[in-house]
């Protein structure tokens, strides 16, 4: 007698990764565009990364139906929060709130591997990474999704980025200035869009200068596992700015 | 779309047939008593396969003359990935009370939190700090109440209160006991070893947090799982101080620095 096996599942993996660096007064979070399930693609343009308050922005890669499920409870979050105390939310208390969510739902939990960016209470750049359940920590840059084990030793290697646990303490924030983060986005670009990895279309949200991005996105077409689109989203004292960069569409 | 892996649940048929020899030879049907929810018992161990992650670590925690001194590493590892190595393992329950974590990530960082909110709340309701003993007690119980759910925590809660230093084992099957010393995590053998070999109650501070120290990098050399930063925090009659946070790869060669043999000398002075 066999037992009946299960032939359904609650998750997909619509594949995709996102990654975020905070620098001294500006956070980069980027993500892809490309939104999969198995082998088939599902759609060149979808967005990953969502503003989640004035000076905050999460990117998230999984299942897009529990990333949408996410960031609307945590949009109306946002919207209680700011009738209650008349001012925006911070990215640390935001941070908190999303690990919460998060683990409000343990015994079933959101398949999503979120990055979260923005400028904190002082201005400065700041990125949290997340597990599916909610364990989250404050760290300089982070990638998350089906490429990061890729992307990290790349940035690991570049980034150096100083733990936060040893004492006497030493900043988590990258202390790379915006053209030497530039230049090293592009580098990073080039040489981790040489995996092959379907899945993988990175965006990068950065503050950094537009003939980088651009540079960087030409890099990008000469890889021939990648393709759709960045989106590449900055975080500053200036506010939020957007940007795509086309690649190739195979 | 992905699979369920239902392995787990496939009738034990065969195996019966080929193991006689120690059920004495008695054929009798095998059944397997499967629950009333089909599907439930996959679907939990999906769950827990996206918990994996900081399940290997070393932590411990022991009482001496001065208080009580804490260590842990910082190493999160996913099967053979190194997720991250700079978690916090040391969670500040509030400013006289330490929880380590072990095992699930996510269960203790929510769970100490959740404690740290419910002893405030017992120190506004009953104007007393509350002791190391009631708030273990507290989280022994909530973690007893979610018993067979799929939380992993392997926590030990080190404080100073009314009675002096206190330290308790609490874990997620509803384990809680008291004791003086205390490893928890993959890399506890090895700290163990040199926890036990170097204690004396009556240590000083630099002394006791040298040994926690040296307990920590010798469990981070030898247990993959464990590696990062050591931390170690020191509670005493004031609150909880975090002494030193130092990357173990600088450790090693601070405790074995590399000494330049004959041969390579006379290559560098050529």
């Amino acid at each position: 007698m066999t037992k009946q096996q299960a032939n359904w599942s609650p998750y997909d993996n619509n594949g995709g990764s996102c990654v975020a660096i905070a620098g001294a007064d500006y956070c980069v979070i980027a993500a892809d565009t490309r939104m999969s399930t198995g082998y088939s693609i599902l759609t060149r343009d979808y967005s990953k990364i969502c503003q989640l308050a004035d000076k905050c922005v999460m990117a998230s890669s999984g299942f897009q139906a529990d990333v949408k499920a996410l960031q609307k409870v945590l949009a109306s979050r946002h919207l209680i929060y700011q009738h209650q105390h008349n001012k925006q939310m911070s990215c640390p208390a935001m941070g908190q709130l999303l690990s919460n969510t998060l683990y409000y739902k343990r015994f079933f939990p959101y398949y999503s591997f979120n990055v979260l960016g923005g400028l904190d209470n002082e201005g400065k750049g700041c990125v949290f990474t997340y597990d599916a359940v909610g364990s989250y920590e404050r760290v300089g840059y982070s990638s998350q999704g089906s490429g990061s084990t890729l992307i990290m030793p790349f940035l690991d290697n570049q980034l150096k980025s100083p733990s936060p646990l040893l004492l006497p303490a030493v900043d988590a924030v990258t202390p790379l200035s915006e053209s030497e983060a530039v230049d090293l986005v592009k580098t990073v670009f080039a040489s981790c869009h040489r995996e092959r990895h379907i899945h993988f279309v990175v965006v990068m949200l950065w503050s950094g200068t537009v003939d980088f991005v651009n540079d960087t996105c030409k890099e990008l077409t000469k890889e021939n596992s990648h393709g759709d689109k960045v989106e590449i989203v900055i975080v500053n004292a200036d506010g939020i700015h957007r940007e795509f960069m086309d690649l190739r569409k195979d | 779309m992905m699979k369920l892996d239902t392995s787990g649940l496939e009738s034990y048929t065969s195996q019966f047939g080929a193991s006689s020899e120690l059920s004495g030879g008695i054929s009798t049907s095998p059944s397997f008593e499967l629950p009333s929810i089909t599907d439930f018992d996959g679907f939990q161990k999906e769950a827990i396969q996206m918990v994996k992650p900081a399940k290997g670590t070393t932590t411990l925690a022991f009482i001496f003359k001065e208080g009580v001194m804490v260590a842990a590493d910082s190493r999160a590892s996913m099967g053979g990935y190194i997720s991250s190595q700079s978690v916090k393992k040391i969670i500040e329950i509030n400013p006289y009370m330490l929880g380590t974590m072990a095992g699930g990530a996510a269960d203790c960082q929510f769970w100490h939190r959740n404690l740290g909110i419910k002893c405030r709340l017992h120190e506004l309701a009953n104007k007393r700090r509350i002791s190391v003993t009631g708030a273990s007690k507290l989280l022994a119980n909530i973690l007893y109440s979610y018993r067979g759910m799929g939380l992993s925590v392997g926590t030990m809660i080190a404080g100073w209160d009314e009675t002096g230093p206190g330290l308790y084992y609490v874990d997620s099957e509803g384990g809680r006991l008291k004791g003086s010393r205390f490893s928890v995590g993959s890399g506890s053998p090895y700290a163990y070893g040199v926890l036990d070999n170097g204690y004396r109650y009556d240590m000083s501070v630099e002394e006791a947090a040298e040994l926690a120290r040296r307990a920590i990098y010798h469990a981070t050399f030898r247990d993959g799982a464990s590696g990062g930063v050591a931390s170690v925090y020191y509670v005493g009659s004031t609150g909880w101080k975090k002494l030193s946070g130092d990357d173990v790869g600088e450790l090693h060669y601070k405790y074995y620095p590399v000494v330049p043999s004959p041969v390579e000398q006379e290559m560098v002075e050529e």
